[in-house]
């Protein structure tokens, strides 16, 4: 290992015993191959023991190292210290509630995801012995990106919206609820219409699309939320057009 | 152990400044503002007209006095811009599959720019000679 040191400013807290946040810096050794989280994780085991932080895989899957790099949400895991010239400063995600240094409170998000009903509602129950609910690789297309959300909450932190006004769904619930609704073997799209095609759901949204850009899995959640504006829309002027259909 | 969980207040007002992305959101959306005036102003062309040939005159020579032509400029910047962001992000909304496979968005970005072409040169043609 050569000499060279790296310096990260890392936003602290101690509800017992601190009024506000405040920043503490670490200087840890500098490697080529090293994302940010192993920088971490070496302030933790050398320098400090007290510094709370979550993280599991360390492969950009488990979604729990989200935390801000120089004021962009971003994977802990997924973020070399190479592409950083200087000093990073190291804050917990922001738009949520600092439980204790760089953990979040993130109980809003998951109350939001349930509400979405994120899980296939299919149209009869199928006893397990009846076999699959079978796909066509063409249906399994229309939805496959939006899977890949791993609920790490970089979107919530990146929405100049949810920022402004927690109780708008938020782009990763909105994008599971886009996913779910486009399921060929799922029926639960008007019962995920109260929560969705609300105000509070896709309306809140003005279309900013940070969530797409800071997302590490390539769900896009600005292309489902405008996806489901389109489709909510003309629900509203079938409802005119064929009253008789109102489910 | 106690739970104490600490909230930072957002901005209100200067959150937009923060980061380039909000920075071009607001730019696109602002676009929108100059796109309504230059229709206001037209419309304000329009009523001239119907005043008289001497008010009509008057209108286009303020139209193409110092101020007119530099809000035109202006006008015309932010309407590139309006129409530039707006096409970019019509793969978003409007995603398109063909044989089961997702067309990239650069070819709906495409056709859109191509239709904006002819839409153009058809109304050059019908009433611009």
């Amino acid at each position: 290992m050569s000499g060279r040191t790296i310096e990260l400013e890392i936003l602290r807290y101690d509800p017992e015993q601190d009024d506000a946040p405040h920043f503490q810096a670490y200087t840890v050794p500098y490697r080529e191959d090293w994302v940010v989280l192993d920088a971490i994780n070496y302030v933790k085991d050398h320098l400090d023991r007290t510094l709370s932080y979550r993280w599991s895989c360390h492969m950009a899957v488990c979604g729990s190292c989200g935390m801000m790099l120089n004021g962009e949400p971003a994977l802990a895991c997924h973020t070399f210290l190479r592409d950083y010239p200087g000093s990073i400063r190291v804050e917990p995600l922001q738009n949520f509630p600092i439980e204790r240094d760089l953990v979040v409170v993130m109980d809003d998000f998951i109350d939001k995801l349930g509400s979405v009903k994120p899980y296939v509602v299919p149209k009869e129950e199928k006893a397990v012995d009846d076999g699959e609910h079978l796909q066509k690789p063409a249906e399994l297309a229309r939805f496959k990106q939006y899977t890949a959300c791993i609920n790490c909450l970089l979107c919530y932190s990146a929405c100049p919206q949810y920022a402004l006004n927690d109780s708008f769904i938020g782009p990763a619930a909105l994008a599971l609820a886009h996913r779910y609704n486009l399921d060929s073997r799922d029926v639960g799209r008007s019962a995920r219409e109260d929560v969705v095609a609300s105000n509070p759901g896709i309306w809140e949204c003005s279309f900013v699309g940070a969530c797409s850009e800071v997302c590490p899995k390539s769900v896009d959640p600005a292309a489902a939320i405008q996806q489901t504006k389109i489709a909510s829309t003309g629900d509203y002027f079938m409802k005119f057009l064929m009253p008789w259909k109102r489910k | 152990m106690s739970r104490r969980p600490y909230k930072f207040e957002p901005s209100k007002t200067g959150w937009w400044l923060k980061q380039p992305r909000y920075v071009r959101y607001m730019m696109r959306e602002m676009s929108a503002a100059f796109i309504g005036i230059y229709a206001l102003v037209l419309i304000a062309g329009l009523f001239r007209l119907s005043q008289g040939e001497d008010a009509y005159v008057e209108f286009l020579a303020a139209a193409e006095g110092p101020v007119g032509l530099t809000f035109a400029v202006v006008a015309m910047g932010f309407a590139i811009y309006h129409t530039y962001s707006w096409f970019q992000v019509t793969p978003k909304a409007m995603p398109l599959m063909i044989g089961g496979k997702q067309v990239p968005g650069v070819f709906i970005v495409a056709a859109h720019w191509l239709g904006f072409v002819v839409v153009s040169v058809a109304l050059w043609l019908l009433v611009g000679s």
